[in-house]
């Protein structure tokens, strides 16, 4: 390939300037803790929900499920399946009730009717560990794209380009706060729908708007021939990497709107009803977006073949900026390269901004200063914070630079489900649910996940494991998800019956009226809670 | 019963009153059996995906196969399950909500 690395630069230095820009005109109100976390509850449904579906526009969406359907064909599809259905789970269940019950993190609902600090101790050793695997699958991506986009093949290099990457996201983060990084979300989303939409009606008109053709022409060019048309090219192989799919299936649909950063855009919107409308809004943006990624991965098969893109730097994350080049030249692969390149700089700051605010929230403010911490010092705690989830973003993606990018995905979203459903269903669901139920649940989630990918074959045993040359996986399958998930619904069930704590009656009543009715006057027990925008 | 004293809201009035107990089941008698649904018709999807290939790559028009189908099918039921909880939640949930909500800030204000 001959891309322009020039040209790439110039596009991509045009996109940070010019949200480093918006997001400096957006930080001017920037004081209070409710403005850094949540950009004072003061975005709109439809602005929010572009701003959440910003959060999936990733690399590993984009540039990772359109790789996976170019090689793959039909299993990759199966994977942005799991990413739409998902946001019912968000929509019926979670966003509003999260929406009147918390302020700024995970942390604020779940402790909200339990013992605040083991609670909040527990959320926010979730947050961070589930943060930190999202992080690097997103930072993992950066090196290959730079390879594409800079011309950049040396380990130096691309370590030096993240430690840029690293540098302005953090930037993102300190100056902008949420309403930063949300702006720069929104940019990012619109852009890479524009890019992908074009891609698409482009690839449409080439063969005649017949989907048919191009799938034809996909399988014509690919080794398997028409068996990429239907699903099992990659979880086919044995009964275990069925039962693998299926896992991983179960961790999509259940872990998306369990993670962090994604519950939290929840709080920048002024009332539930909004709430609602941006996971409404993220839904249509994100089917919109999955239907044109299966038409630009199947596009990619047929144009550019199967063989050219795995052999390409990158492998399959470089379908998409191959197939710009094929149909755009230079301009365009420019445009799709920083559009992607783009999507890690603001996704990876909406991560760094939920882990820092758990910090600084729930275990700084009340935990280490049982809620008498200052605001003022607490949003200072959380810029420090940021600095140094930063820093560790930058040290772990120059670590696992080439790796594959989508399992670690699918690992945060199996940690995310496992460790935060439960507790948030229970605890908005379920009157009798305690202390006890919740911390078994939390830490009994994250443990027995985390315990399950370390002797999975990831880690050990195989050929593609992160430790080739010994073997100490017993656990069959790569995605824990079908085994700890139900699991940790157990744990919550189990530690509510066998501890003898009754639930508090009084706070479980204020939970529940506030989850449904938005009611955020002060309650007789003293529960202090947001006050109204007004 | 008030659901306010001296000027704070007593939660547990407002959690036993016949409105908010009926609020409350209409938002349960909707989410928890359309959560099952469309879980379980998720579920079967990837079932079928895992463990029935040949059906899924039956051809049925062009180089559309069953899988293809029910893929598609899949986003068009989210799409259709959000604008039915939209609609239920515009008619059934909000109205009441509101006016529970209404009608205890109007009485912290009076009292």
């Amino acid at each position: 390939m001959t891309g322009n690395p020039t040209l790439n630069t110039v596009v991509f230095l045009a996109f940070i300037v010019i949200t480093l820009f918006v997001v400096y005109r957006a930080s001017h109100a920037n004081a209070t803790a409710a403005d850094y976390y949540a950009a004072g509850g003061n975005f709109t449904g439809v602005q929010n929900g572009i701003a959440l579906s910003g959060d999936f526009l990733s690399a590993a969406s984009f540039l990772g499920i359109s790789g996976l359907i170019s090689v793959y064909g039909y299993d990759g599809f199966l994977y942005s399946i799991g990413w739409v259905v998902a946001w019912l789970v968000g929509l019926l269940l979670i966003a509003e009730r999260l929406r009147n019950t918390g302020r700024f993190t995970v942390g604020d609902v779940m402790s909200y009717r339990l013992r605040q600090r083991p609670i909040r101790a527990a959320a926010a050793t979730a947050t961070l560990v589930i943060s930190f695997f999202y992080m690097l699958a997103q930072m993992s991506g950066a090196g290959g794209l730079v390879a594409l986009l800079l011309n950049v093949h040396s380990r130096t290099g691309q370590s030096l380009v993240i430690v840029v990457v690293g540098v302005v996201m953090v930037l993102y983060v300190l100056v902008g706060g949420m309403k930063g990084t949300t702006w720069v979300q929104i940019i990012k989303a619109a852009l890479l729908m524009v890019c992908i939409t074009m891609i698409t009606v482009f690839l449409l008109g080439k063969f005649g708007f017949s989907l048919s053709s191009i799938l034809r022409t996909a399988a014509d060019n690919n080794a398997k021939g028409a068996a990429v048309l239907g699903p099992g090219t990659e979880y086919g192989a044995s009964a275990t990497t069925r039962l693998d799919f299926v896992s991983l299936a179960l961790a999509l649909v259940l872990g998306i709107c369990s993670l962090p950063h994604v519950l939290m855009r929840f709080y920048t919107v002024p009332n539930a009803i909004q709430a609602r409308r941006s996971v409404v809004s993220a839904t249509w943006v994100l089917i919109v977006f999955y239907l044109c990624t299966l038409v630009v991965g199947y596009g990619a098969m047929a144009l550019v073949g199967t063989g050219t893109i795995l052999s390409a730097p990158g492998a399959a994350n470089s379908a998409a900026p191959l197939l710009a080049f094929r149909i755009g030249g230079p301009v365009l692969l420019g445009l799709v390269a920083a559009v992607a390149f783009a999507t890690i700089l603001a996704v990876v700051a909406g991560l760094t901004l939920a882990a820092s605010a758990s910090f600084a929230h729930d275990i700084y403010a009340n935990v280490i200063k049982n809620g008498t911490a200052d605001p003022k010092t607490e949003v200072r705690v959380a810029r420090l914070t940021a600095i140094i989830v930063g820093a560790l973003a930058i040290l772990g993606g120059i670590a696992v630079n080439g790796q594959n990018v989508a399992f670690l995905v699918a690992l945060a979203l199996a940690l995310a489900a496992s460790a935060n459903l439960p507790t948030m269903l229970y605890t908005i669901f379920w009157r009798r649910f305690n202390t006890t139920g919740a911390l078994w649940s939390i830490y009994g989630g994250l443990g027995s996940c985390l315990l399950l990918i370390v002797f999975s074959p990831l880690m050990s045993g195989t050929a593609t494991s992160i430790f080739r040359h010994v073997d100490f996986h017993w656990f069959p399958l790569s995605n824990p998800g079908i085994v700890s998930i139900p699991l940790s619904f157990a744990f919550g069930w189990l530690g509510t019956w066998l501890s003898k704590e009754p639930a508090d009656e009084v706070k479980q009543a204020e939970m529940e009226v506030r989850a449904l009715t938005g009611i955020t006057l002060t309650g007789k027990s003293g529960g202090e809670h947001r006050q109204t925008a007004s | 019963m008030p659901a306010t004293r001296d000027g704070e809201v007593d939660f547990a009035v407002i959690q036993d009153s016949a409105e908010f107990r009926e609020l409350r089941m209409r938002l349960r008698r909707f989410v928890f059996p359309v959560s099952a649904l469309f879980l379980g018709w998720y579920l079967t999807y990837v079932l079928l995906a895992a463990y029935a290939r040949s059906f899924m790559s039956i051809q049925l028009f062009g180089e559309i196969n069953v899988g293809m189908l029910l893929g598609f099918l899949q986003f068009v039921s989210t799409g259709a399950i959000t604008i039915w909880y939209v609609r239920f939640a515009h008619r059934k949930i909000d109205p009441v909500s509101d006016r529970i909500r209404e009608s205890v800030e109007s009485e912290v204000a009076d009292g």
